[in-house]
Parts: structure tokens; sequence; C-alpha cells
């Protein structure tokens, strides 16, 4: 596995263009950490995103196709809300989730309520149908190409790692997403209206009758949902293009990675999230035709071995 | 093949021969079908300003031609062939189109051209990238008028390495497509005396590009070839600007990208950008006076795609005016050997496989300070003479020009 370079010196240093002297795998180490960290970002997303999915998969046992545009809705809110207001970065950053998680609250109140009864497939079908009306309607005002969105001043720039230069932004969205995922974590698994929620979808007649408003709760849970989702997508503005497509790329890789963590399990959600970026940002090295199927391929084998996902219990 | 060239020499003979007894229209009106993406990923490309476009060169005509009231009709055909075959037929059929334009994406560009074929009708193709258009799949009635995948291969590949871009490394979508783009674009490079060290496939829709900017990054060429459309294409560029990539010294150079994808970009990821187009606004008096009228009307300046429909518009009714019908022949004949003179080809000339030849122009994307205004975004490195971004029409494969 680990290999010196100095007889192929020449080569290393055409090839990677650094002074590589430890090889992992046929490539310098620098270039390998590189990729390592790339994917830890890449992962942030996943993480965030899946985490949100996981949440109201597991509360609600609605299967949230709508998330992607829910994504999406969040970058557009942030761009929106700088071209008309003049709103910077860091006020976006919790305006969006605040914004998309109300559409979300008014989606759950109005309609995705009254499908509880029904069968998951119909929850499926709805927030599907929602989000082609959602990204079909940014679509037609917006177009395709996408909006700018630039990187605000204090997190622009990057530095120097020896290994490879990381932008501070980049940086930024690993710290970040972290917190917002160990925050949520604990919100459902240590506090007292997480205890509730958990109760709620295990028997939500009972905890009715201790007079807890199980609707409410699940109301909110889907807010919450939708709002982690507008929060990947501000944190993404400055990075992908703000475009109505930007959601329906991701969405399909985050329902993979949410099916290998264990459907409604939150910490397989997270852990799985930064696991398959890191996987497939490795896979972008050795084998870039396949980095688009990879996480499929996992998907394919856990279902296989481990149905239930490898955080997911058995149900 | 040779059958059918003859007799469609011999039927050409005739309908000329037959000219001054029809001088009339086939339905009393022209109707012009505009048929492209306009919902999907090349829907900024052209799109429903495209419509726009055909319907000022309608307008610029004076609305009439030989008397009669010419009428533009658009479509969206999803980037689906099968869908579009079926627009085709429709308007062919049962809606009197006399011509259809634009069509966005190769594969309905080809599908729709084999119908018009068929139909003898008029297609001229402003918004597909590939040569078999006007190659091996010519038609006596099609018409390649914009750019091609050649053009933008001599554009950016030839032009650039003149301009010191001399090593390559090619970010390429992973689709036939995206081979074809690096293969020409890496043909012109090592012809002018430059070198490819390198290229890495990315899928399709692929959100995050860093991975692959590192190794292009690391590959230590003056230019990352971007082989890719769309937003693959977008997404990449913002990303090389966060990894700092063109300020540390290395060009990027997308392949297939115009003003209106920039102006998605903004300046300030796109600076430094090389690309082709075979339209500017800013070029002079005329290009200006009609970018302020398409911007007025759709708040966007136009691009190659749509300027170029207005073009084809244009000298499609002036064929007509020219012949005195509308019969296919005819204005055929006519639009092969008029010479074009307009803004968006002020001396453009049409080959007998159907290409359109034209000046092509290697843009490069200014910087925030430099530019004046919201669309002031190129400074043009480069003209490329229509005789060299386009392949001579004898060598094309067409069976229409090889004699």
């Amino acid at each position: 596995m680990f290999r010196t370079c100095p007889r192929r010196w020449a080569r290393c240093k055409t090839l990677w263009g650094y002074d590589a002297v430890i090889m992992i795998f046929g490539i310098p180490i620098q270039a390998f950490l590189g990729q390592l960290l790339i994917g830890l970002i890449n992962g942030s997303f996943y993480a965030v995103l899946s985490l949100g999915l996981a949440i109201i998969f597991g509360l609600l046992r609605v299967i949230n196709f709508a998330h992607g545009a829910q994504y999406m809705m969040g970058a557009f809110v942030g761009f929106l809300l700088l071209s008309w207001f003049g709103v910077n970065y860091w006020l976006a950053l919790l305006l969006a989730p605040v914004v998309v998680g109300i559409t979300g609250i008014a989606i759950e109140r109005f309609a995705l309520r009254r499908l509880y009864n029904l069968d998951h497939l119909y929850g499926l079908l709805f927030t599907f149908g929602l989000a082609l009306v959602i990204e079909g309607g940014f679509r037609y005002f917006y177009g395709t190409s996408g909006q700018p969105y630039e990187t605000p001043k204090l997190l622009s720039g990057g530095v120097n790692l020896g290994f490879m230069y990381l932008p501070i932004y980049r940086g930024w969205v690993v710290v970040a997403s972290l917190i917002v995922c160990i925050g949520t974590w604990l919100l459902i698994e240590k506090t007292k209206l997480g205890a509730y929620l958990r109760a709620a979808t295990e028997n939500p007649k009972l905890v009715q009758s201790f007079g807890i408003n199980v609707p409410f709760l699940l109301t909110l849970t889907y807010g919450l949902g939708a709002g982690l989702a507008a929060f990947a997508g501000i944190m993404a503005a400055p990075i992908y293009q703000v475009s109505p497509l930007m959601g329906s790329n991701l969405i399909i890789v985050v329902f993979a990675i949410v099916v290998v963590g264990g459907m409604g399990s939150i910490m397989g959600a997270i852990v799985t999230g930064y696991m398959l970026g890191i996987l497939e940002g490795l896979t972008k090295v050795f084998y870039p035709e396949a980095s688009n199927i990879v996480i499929f391929v996992i998907m394919a084998i856990v279902l296989l071995v481990r149905p239930a996902g490898l955080f997911g219990r058995d149900v | 093949m040779k059958k059918f060239a003859i007799a469609s020499v011999a039927i050409m003979a005739s309908a000329v021969a037959a000219l001054p007894a029809q001088a009339e229209l086939s339905d009393d009106i022209v109707k012009i079908g505009i048929l492209n993406d306009q919902s999907g990923v090349y829907a900024d490309f052209g799109g429903k300003w495209s419509f726009e476009a055909a319907k000022m060169a309608v307008e610029d005509f004076g609305g009439t031609v030989l008397g009669k009231p010419i009428e533009v009709i658009t479509a969206d055909h999803q980037n689906k062939p099968d869908v579009a075959a079926n627009i085709a037929r429709q308007w062919y059929d049962e809606e009197q189109v006399d011509s259809i334009m634009e069509l966005t994406t190769s594969s309905v560009a080809l599908a729709v051209q084999g119908i018009s074929k068929e139909k003898k009708k008029i297609d001229i193709v402003t918004g597909a990238a590939t040569t078999d258009l006007t190659g091996d799949q010519c038609s006596p009635y099609g018409f390649h008028w914009a750019y091609d995948t050649h053009a933008l291969a001599v554009g950016t590949g030839g032009a650039l390495v003149n301009n010191g871009g001399d090593s390559w490394f090619f970010l390429t979508a992973d689709y036939a497509f995206g081979y074809s783009l690096e293969e020409q674009t890496g043909n012109f490079v090592k012809e002018n005396g430059g070198k490819v060290v390198g290229s890495v496939r990315h899928p399709l829709g692929t959100n995050d590009y860093s991975s692959f900017l590192l190794q292009a990054q690391a590959s230590g060429a003056k230019v990352i070839g971007l082989a890719n459309a769309g937003l693959d294409t977008a997404n990449a560029i913002k990303q090389a600007s966060e990894f700092g990539i063109v300020q540390s010294g290395q060009r990027l150079a997308a392949l297939l990208f115009t003003i209106a994808e920039v102006h998605g970009l903004g300046a300030e990821a796109a600076q430094g950008l090389s690309l082709t187009e075979g339209f500017y606004w800013d070029r002079n008096d005329d290009t200006r006076a009609f970018g302020k009228r398409f911007f007025d009307r759709t708040g966007r300046m136009p691009n190659t795609i749509q300027a170029g429909t207005y073009s084809a518009v244009l000298q499609y009714l002036k064929a007509i005016k020219e012949t005195g019908t509308d019969e296919t022949e005819a204005v055929a004949k006519a639009l092969h050997e008029m010479p074009v003179n307009d803004v968006f080809a002020p001396n453009g000339k049409v080959g007998a496989n159907g290409r359109m030849i034209y000046d092509m122009f290697l843009m490069e994307v200014k910087t925030p300070d430099e530019m004046q205004g919201d669309w002031d975004y190129y400074n043009v490195l480069d003209t490329v003479p229509g005789d060299k971004a386009f392949i001579d029409p004898a060598e094309s494969g067409c069976s229409l020009a090889s004699k």
C-alpha cells in the first residue's frame, strides 16, 4: 500500500505536481489527503440532507421526495433575499431555513396531514409531484443556467495546507454542518421535546392522552426537516450554481445514503453521509467514471446483506 | 444514395425551370416553427428567447412577405427526439408549417432534419452542435446556421494555443458529446503545436468538481478545457474560481458556453474564462443596436443561438421574397446561393452541404473591474475566419457537396 517515489520521481512530479515521497495506492499521499478532505466536505452536505430526510421518515413515516426542491428553495431564498433586500449571507443562513421551514409547515398542515392514514406511497407521490411543481415554477421564472451567489467576504480566499489549497468557505461548510448535525441529534435524543417526538411516533394515541399535541409535533418536525434542507441549500449557494435543477441532481444520492444508513436512523444518516462522501471522493481519483454510481453499488450491497441498513434496527 | 442525388438534382432543375410561373405562397401564409428546449438543461441556451428573436426578425422584415402574413409558432421538445419528431410531423402535416428552426440538442436536430428531408421541408439548425448535420446526414433542405463542434474546437483549441495556452488538461463529460469535443479540440491543440497532458472523465450532472479540479491543477497544464455543457460547465467554473485556479495562473476554457451562462455565473466567478461564440453584442454599432433592442424585449443580451435564429429567419424570408414562392426546392436553392449579410453574419455564405460559413470569435471574460456595464462581459481575443472555423464543404462527408 505504501510505496516511495524516488525511482519514479520525474513521473510523480509531472503527474501530480508534488514533491511526493510516500505513495498510497499509487498516488502521492498529499493528493490522497486532499481528496479525503474534499470527500469530507461533500459528505457534510450529504449528512445535513440525509439527516432531514431521516427525521421526516423516522417521525412522520413520509418519504419526502420534495427534499431536493426544499434544498433548492433554501439556496433561492438566499439569492432572492440578497438581490431584493440586500440581505447578506449570514442573515440568510438564519432566514432561509425559517422561510422554507414555514412553507414546509404549511404543506404539512394543509396537505401532507391528510395522507398519514393512507399507504406510504401516497406521501411519496404527493411530495414527488410537489417537487416537480416547485422546480418547474422556479425554472419558468429563472431559467436553468443558474444565478450567481458570491462567497461572503469573511470566508473568501483560502489557506495552503501543504497538501492542498483549501478554500476557507469549504472548511466552514464542514464545521457548520457538524454543528447542525450534532445539535439536531442532541435535540431529538437528549431533550424533552425530542422525547415527546420519539414517543409520539411509537404510540401517538398514548402520548396524546397525556395532553401532548401530537399533530402539532408532527407539523413542527416536517418544518424542521424542510428547514434543514434549506440550510444545506444556502450553504451550497456559494459553491454550486443556484439553479432550479440543483436539488433534483442530489436527492437520489441522498436517498441512497438514508437507505444505507437505515431508514429513520438519525445517527445512521449523519455517519453514512460523511462516510459515503469520502468514498465518493476517493472514487473520483481512482475511477472517476464510477463516481456517480459507487453510492448505489454500496446501497445494493447493504440491502442484500443488511436490509435494515447499517445503523437501522430490524422491524 | 447516388440515385437519390441525381434525382434531387433533376427535381431541382425542374423546379428552377418552373419558377416564374409559381410566384405565390402555398397556403397564403408563411409559417415558421421554433422548436427547442424551453424547460430543461438547455432552456437558457436558446429557449423562449430564440422565439423572441424569430419574432424580431419577422417584424424587421416588415411582417409580411409577398403580401401575405408571416406567423411564428413555438414548442418545447424537452430534449427528446421522439417528442420533437411528433411535433415536427404534426407541424408539417396538419399546421402548414413551412420551416422548422432552432432545434437545440444534436439528437433532436438530426431527427427533425430527417423528417424535414422526407417531407421536403426546410430546416435551419441554430441550437445544435453536431457537424453530422452537414456531414454524412446532410439534407438538400437542411441548413446549419450558428456554431458547430468543429468551430468551437478550432476557436477555443486552435486559437488559444496561439495565444499562449499550449498545454491542456481536459475535464470531460462522460458521454459521446464530451468525447467528441475533447477529441476534436485536442487535435487542434496538437496541430497548433500544443500538447494534451491528461484528462479526467466525470459523470453527466456531477455537482462537485473539486476533486477533478485538484487533479487538473496538479497536472500543471496551462489550460483546463471543459468538454461538457450547461450546468456542468457552470459548476466547474464556479468551483475553479473557489480553488483559486485562474488566479494561480491556469486558464479555463469552456468548449460550449455562451453569454447567457456567463451571466448566470457572474463576472466574479467567470473572469478569465476563454470561450468561442459566433456573436457578441458589443462589437460594432449594428450589434449594439440589435443587442439593445433584444434586451428591451427580453431583459438579456442575445447569445450566438438567439442571434443566429434571428439571422436564419430573416434569411429564409429574404429567400422567399427573392424567389417569389415558398416552394421548398426554390427556397433551398436561393438559401444556398444568396450571400448572408445581416447583423449576425455580415459576410456569410452557405456551402453546398448547408453549412453557413461566417466568422467566429475567441472571447475572454473580463474581470469585474474591467466591466463597464451589466452585460459587458467579453474581450475579443481573436477572430476565427469562417473558412477556418468550419469544415470545407467538399470534405464534410456530405454527398451533396462532394463532386
